[in-house]
């Protein structure tokens, strides 16, 4: 079962801020709609494979783009706190 | 038809400007940042693209201090009203557009004073004049970069070190030179810059933006409106976030799609080679009108120490009549009259009656010019 990250915001510029950031590291994510469960902040989300969690985190550290909260779901949307 | 109106706004575009506009509505016509879908997304990506153009090419280094409004009229008006407390005094320059008057003015009936210093006929404010008007109570310098009326360019950068030396913090009204001259916010230390995106931004009307140092404190600053911003949707109150706090409603994509097209134009260019094709031809008209018989140029004789803007009166000719006869015999478009301001025309003696005012624009050819001084030989002459 494929597990993703979901990586919130509080603003659209900071989803903006954060894709570029991503991009420029190389990591493979995608712009969902945020998913209903989760804070409705923004209503757009950055998806990521959970397995570069530790990249996205060093890469928000790293560049100060303010974020809200990092959320792990799989496939079946079952969701796991972080 | 000479199109010699620039300082109203810049005409024609650069295709490109118009491909970026219909590409956007295209490509990206969801609204931006609201839903999650790829248009919606893709629409947020090329307003956040020309926010970052935008701080780079004013040389900001938190795009998030980039905020979109309709106009500089709006982007004044949020500084105004947003910052000035009743019992706080502003120091305006003689050369004011109503754009700033009509919302002092406005606040004067809030108890907020307004000091002017008077300049020169051709409305410079030294920095004596400048400093003469600040008290204890002056928390806000407004100043126009260049006139709307004669292209005056003032010098921003020394009154702003001048205001910050007594506390006061500065906003420029770029209207006229964003896109001509070179402005470096985090050099200059100016604290709010307001601009309009259709005049020598090139983009189309209806889109225009504030620029914040990134010294100022937001939480300072009240929002011109609130309503929806896309994010933190649970609450009812306006959010702190910038830009959101100050962009409430839904952006004009297309405005910003196209001014980030003009941007690109400018860039590519370079804003040196812009500068200097502009003083050429200010350089053309002032040197052909002087040699006119009866007429008379208002603002600086220097090509250089102006943007490109003439403005002139004919000895007993009316302004309006020169306007409509430049126009119909010869398809050259002028603006006449108070080009809304007044404070500005008062200073040079030239109220009520206004001046005819010539704008020559990045497309404008001195064969334009040629034609334009000949036509103005003929106006004198009827």
């Amino acid at each position: 079962m494929k597990r993703w990250g979901v990586a919130l915001f509080h603003t659209t510029s900071c989803v903006m801020q954060a894709e570029k950031a991503f991009l420029k590291a190389g990591l493979k994510i995608k712009l969902i709609p945020t998913p209903r469960q989760f804070s409705s902040d923004c209503g757009i989300a950055v998806r990521f494979e959970w397995v570069d969690l530790n990249k996205v985190e060093e890469i928000l550290d790293f560049s100060g783009i303010e974020f809200d909260t990092i959320h792990s779901i799989d496939q079946r949307d079952n969701i796991r706190e972080t | 038809m000479i199109y010699l109106d620039n300082a109203a706004t810049s005409w024609p575009k650069p295709p490109e400007v118009l491909d970026s506009i219909k590409e956007a509505m295209d490509l990206a016509g969801g609204n931006p940042g609201r839903s999650g879908h790829r248009l919606s997304i893709e629409a947020a990506r090329r307003i956040y693209s020309c926010r970052e153009r935008l701080a780079e090419f004013f040389n900001l280094t938190d795009v998030l201090r980039v905020i979109f409004t309709p106009n500089a009229t709006y982007a004044i008006n949020l500084v105004l009203k947003g910052l000035l407390k009743p019992g706080d005094s502003v120091v305006t320059s003689g050369m004011e557009h109503n754009a700033v008057m009509r919302p002092l003015r406005f606040l004067e009936g809030q108890g907020i004073r307004i000091k002017t210093a008077a300049g020169g006929a051709d409305g410079t404010a030294g920095e004596d004049e400048i400093e003469d008007q600040f008290d204890s109570t002056t928390r806000l310098l407004v100043c126009t970069h260049a006139s709307n009326v004669t292209g005056i360019v003032q010098p921003v950068e020394k009154l702003t070190a001048l205001a910050h030396r007594r506390g006061v913090k500065v906003l420029v009204d770029a209207a006229q030179s964003a896109g001509i001259l070179p402005i470096d916010i985090r050099r200059s230390g100016i604290d709010f810059l307001a601009f309009s995106g259709h005049k020598e931004l090139l983009g189309p009307t209806g889109c225009g933006g504030l620029l914040i140092h990134p010294d100022i404190d937001g939480s300072q600053i009240t929002p011109l409106v609130q309503g929806g911003t896309g994010s933190r949707s649970d609450l009812e109150y306006q959010p702190e976030d910038w830009p959101d706090k100050f962009e409430a409603g839904t952006a004009n994509l297309i405005g910003i799609a196209g001014l980030e097209a003009g941007l690109k134009y400018i860039q590519a260019r370079g804003i040196e080679e812009l500068r200097e094709q502009s003083i050429k031809l200010r350089k053309q008209l002032l040197e052909g009108l002087s040699v006119i018989p009866g007429v008379k140029i208002y603002g600086p004789s220097d090509p250089e120490a102006a943007v490109a803007i003439v403005s002139f009166t004919i000895k007993n000719k009316n302004v309006s009549d020169t306007g409509l006869f430049l126009d119909e015999e010869f398809g050259i478009l002028t603006r006449v009259g108070l080009h809304c301001a007044p404070v500005a025309h008062r200073a040079m003696g030239t109220f009520p009656e206004g001046t005819v005012r010539l704008s020559p624009g990045l497309f404008t050819t001195e064969d334009e010019i040629r034609k334009t001084l000949l036509a103005v030989r003929k106006a004198a002459r009827s």
